[in-house]
């Protein structure tokens, strides 16, 4: 897991735990927030918001969906 | 008035939903179902809440925490007994057959023999799709004998017990495109169609989504289906069978719509929310169809 840096007021971002590119936010995340990191594509989670924690998200699992 | 909104992962649905709520000026509760310990004994905070949103992914925490919740008769969106209809293939299978409402034809079969008795029986190609399931995982087109032996084998010793029930269903020659309608308290809100290459179109799977003005045929159809099932919010899937019109092929009780907003014009989140805030003005819907 890689915690945030924020800069100032526009920039709030964190590292990805996978390949540790910037990952940036337009807002604050909330909690169990997914995103997506744009350099590796990998699915993540905000796992803690203050600092921004971001962790792999889980895998899909057999029963999800719509 | 309170409401909470169960999820598994805040995605761009479920963002968009607490953003809607923003708008409507009533506060939700965000409830991680990992982090939920119920006692069936005690309701304790649980029945202060007028509503709860289930947006689960999983379909086995939906139902059980739904069906708790529910037994402290929490209002839950949607009811449990629409969830459990509409996650399974089968009885959404049964509940459109006793509503007379058109679908393709099913067999279901249980061994590995049989199965193959089942494709044969629907034709080919046919296709074969693991009852509890979604975003089109698991789906196959046997198009063969050949490659529906191969494919029974690989669920008979591959697949858990679930995968043992073989729900065969009719292929439609349907264009490139499905057609899917948002159904909100038995009302038809917007619709898109799905259209991709492949002869899977979910947009999981890569389909792009664009309006569909929707006709009186498709409109009666998902309002029956919805009214079918019970359901507060649906998404109706239906193809366009050259022969025999549209034709229902499965419901979606927790309809995902990042692709829609957008596409149909229409605030979906929005009529969600507001259809969630105003729940106590109206009963708990019932299934109409006589399968439960």
């Amino acid at each position: 897991m890689t915690s945030s840096t924020q800069s100032n007021q526009e920039t709030i971002q964190a590292p990805c735990p996978e390949c540790e590119a910037p990952v940036a936010f337009s807002r604050s995340p909330l909690y169990g927030e997914i995103t997506e990191c744009a350099a590796c594509e990998c699915e993540l989670e905000v796992t803690n918001r203050s600092p921004i924690r971001l962790e792999l998200a889980p895998e899909v699992e057999e029963d999800w969906g719509e | 008035m309170r409401i909470a909104m169960l999820y598994t992962r805040l995605r761009v649905e479920e963002r968009l939903l607490i953003d809607a709520f923003d708008e409507t000026g009533v506060d939700i509760d965000l409830i991680d179902t990992r982090s939920l310990v119920l006692d069936p004994a005690d309701p304790g905070r649980w029945n202060e809440y007028d509503a709860v949103l289930d947006r689960s992914l999983s379909l086995t925490a939906s139902l059980t925490i739904g069906r708790v919740l529910e037994s402290f008769g929490v209002r839950v969106i949607n009811p449990t007994s629409a969830t459990a209809i509409c996650s399974d293939k089968l009885r959404t299978t049964l509940a459109l057959e006793r509503a007379g409402i058109a679908t393709p034809g099913v067999r279901v079969a249980l061994d590995q023999e049989s199965a193959l008795d089942a494709v044969e029986a629907i034709g080919y190609p046919a296709v074969l799709k693991p009852t509890i399931g979604s975003w089109g995982r698991l789906v196959a087109r046997l198009n063969d004998r050949d490659g529906a032996e191969a494919v029974i084998e690989h669920r008979a010793v591959l697949g858990s017990a679930q995968q043992g029930v073989y729900y065969v269903q009719e292929h439609i020659e349907k264009p490139d495109r499905d057609i899917r309608v948002f159904v909100v308290n038995h009302e038809p809100v917007a619709a898109i169609v799905r259209t991709s290459e492949h002869w899977v179109t979910n947009t999981a799977r890569g389909a792009t989504a664009a309006n569909f003005e929707l006709n009186s045929e498709a409109a009666d159809l998902a309002i029956r289906s919805s009214r079918a099932v019970g359901a507060d919010l649906v998404a109706v899937d239906l193809l366009e069978c050259p022969e025999r019109g549209l034709l229902v092929n499965e419901l979606n009780h927790s309809m995902e719509f990042r692709n829609s907003v957008e596409t149909t014009g229409v605030d979906i989140p929005g009529i969600v929310a507001r259809r969630v805030i105003a729940i106590n003005d109206s009963p708990t819907p019932s299934c109409a169809g006589r399968s439960r």
